[in-house]
């Protein structure tokens, strides 16, 4: 790192669980974000200003006037164009160090199991369950850390799963994938903040994961409610039969 | 015995309640709780289910004491 690294990132630095040690792992780290929506744009904010060394950013949509409410990576003058593009010049202004790569596509499945294995972590802010369920498969198959997160009205859910962990559930034990029908924010509304909240709790994790600490969310289910300003912790065991998990991961040594 | 069945989210704006004391003789499991309490509807799917604060499913028998929880999905993004 030269001066101006050293000067950019030195409040990060300074915590011992970082050091310019940690600060260069995140350099060389390369994370998967899906979805430029409520969600993954404090992701990427954060993940660029903290200096996570490359970005690969994936959304098939365009910027509309109704995303800018939440989705900040994005602003007025964006209207129109791609979600990728209009997020990369956000990033690269706030940090210009960043890698960043466009994937103006929807993901499917197969386009993920090749993608997946390419990056140190994947960040779910994807807004259906068909997605969340393609992005945990690949995940899973190739023991690929995930660090997911949903919001709705006033409310978010944030996990990590760590599959190459055989102790570590996975998004299919938490969800059944048979009748998985959600609402969406254009339905049901969505505060503001409340993707900001749980977007930046996506990327403190995402961090830690990264930096190799041992405290993540993995095994828990954390629950945040803004309406009433409660968080809730609930312990997600893995799903002895989950067929996704279950018996892939029972071949790994754990971590 | 008494269990405590609380709801969250949209569930808790959908039944008007955020709190239910359920007295019960006999044990139940989460679904037949469901039942008891939201005048027999059915459990609707998908939904999250925790038992102190861990996450079970629908036939976990439930013990004195315990308290119950209902989540809605959320997938938003």
């Amino acid at each position: 790192m030269d001066e101006t690294q050293l000067l950019r990132y030195s409040r990060q630095i300074l915590l011992p669980d970082v050091d310019v040690k940690g600060q260069l792992k995140l350099a060389h780290s390369k994370v998967l974000i899906v979805g430029l929506g409520g969600l993954g744009s404090p992701v990427a904010m954060y993940l660029s200003a903290a200096g996570v060394g490359h970005l690969v950013l994936a959304d098939c949509d365009r910027v509309e006037l109704s995303n800018l409410q939440r989705q900040i990576v994005h602003d007025t003058g964006k209207i129109g164009q791609s979600k990728t593009l209009s997020a990369q010049s956000t990033l690269k202004a706030l940090n210009p160090d960043v890698q960043i790569t466009l994937l103006n596509e929807c993901l499917d499945q197969g386009a993920l199991d090749k993608l997946v294995p390419s990056v140190d972590v994947v960040v779910d802010g994807s807004d259906n369950f068909a997605t969340r369920f393609a992005i945990n498969a690949a995940c899973v198959r190739g023991g690929i850390p995930l660090v997911s997160g949903a919001a709705l009205r006033w409310h978010g859910q944030v996990a990590v799963f760590l599959p190459a962990d055989s102790r570590s559930p996975c998004y299919r034990c938490l969800y059944d994938d048979k009748d998985a029908e959600a609402e969406m924010c254009s339905e049901a509304g969505i505060l503001a903040p409340t993707v900001g909240v749980i977007g930046s709790v996506q990327a403190v994790e995402v961090i830690k994961v990264l930096l190799g600490m041992s405290d993540t969310l993995c095994g828990k289910l954390l629950l945040f409610d803004a309406y009433s300003l409660q968080w809730r912790t609930l312990t997600l065991p893995k799903d002895p039969v989950c067929p996704v998990c279950s018996q892939i991961s029972s071949t790994r040594e754990p971590l | 015995m008494t269990i405590t069945v609380k709801f969250f989210a949209r569930l808790r704006e959908e039944l008007g309640k955020s709190e239910v004391k359920l007295e019960t003789e006999k044990p139940l499991t989460v679904a037949q709780i469901w039942a008891l309490v939201c005048d027999d509807a059915p459990l609707p799917t998908p939904i999250l289910m925790a038992v102190n604060l861990e996450y079970v499913d629908q036939n976990y028998l439930v013990q004195e004491g315990d308290e119950v929880a209902f989540f809605p999905p959320v997938t938003g993004g």
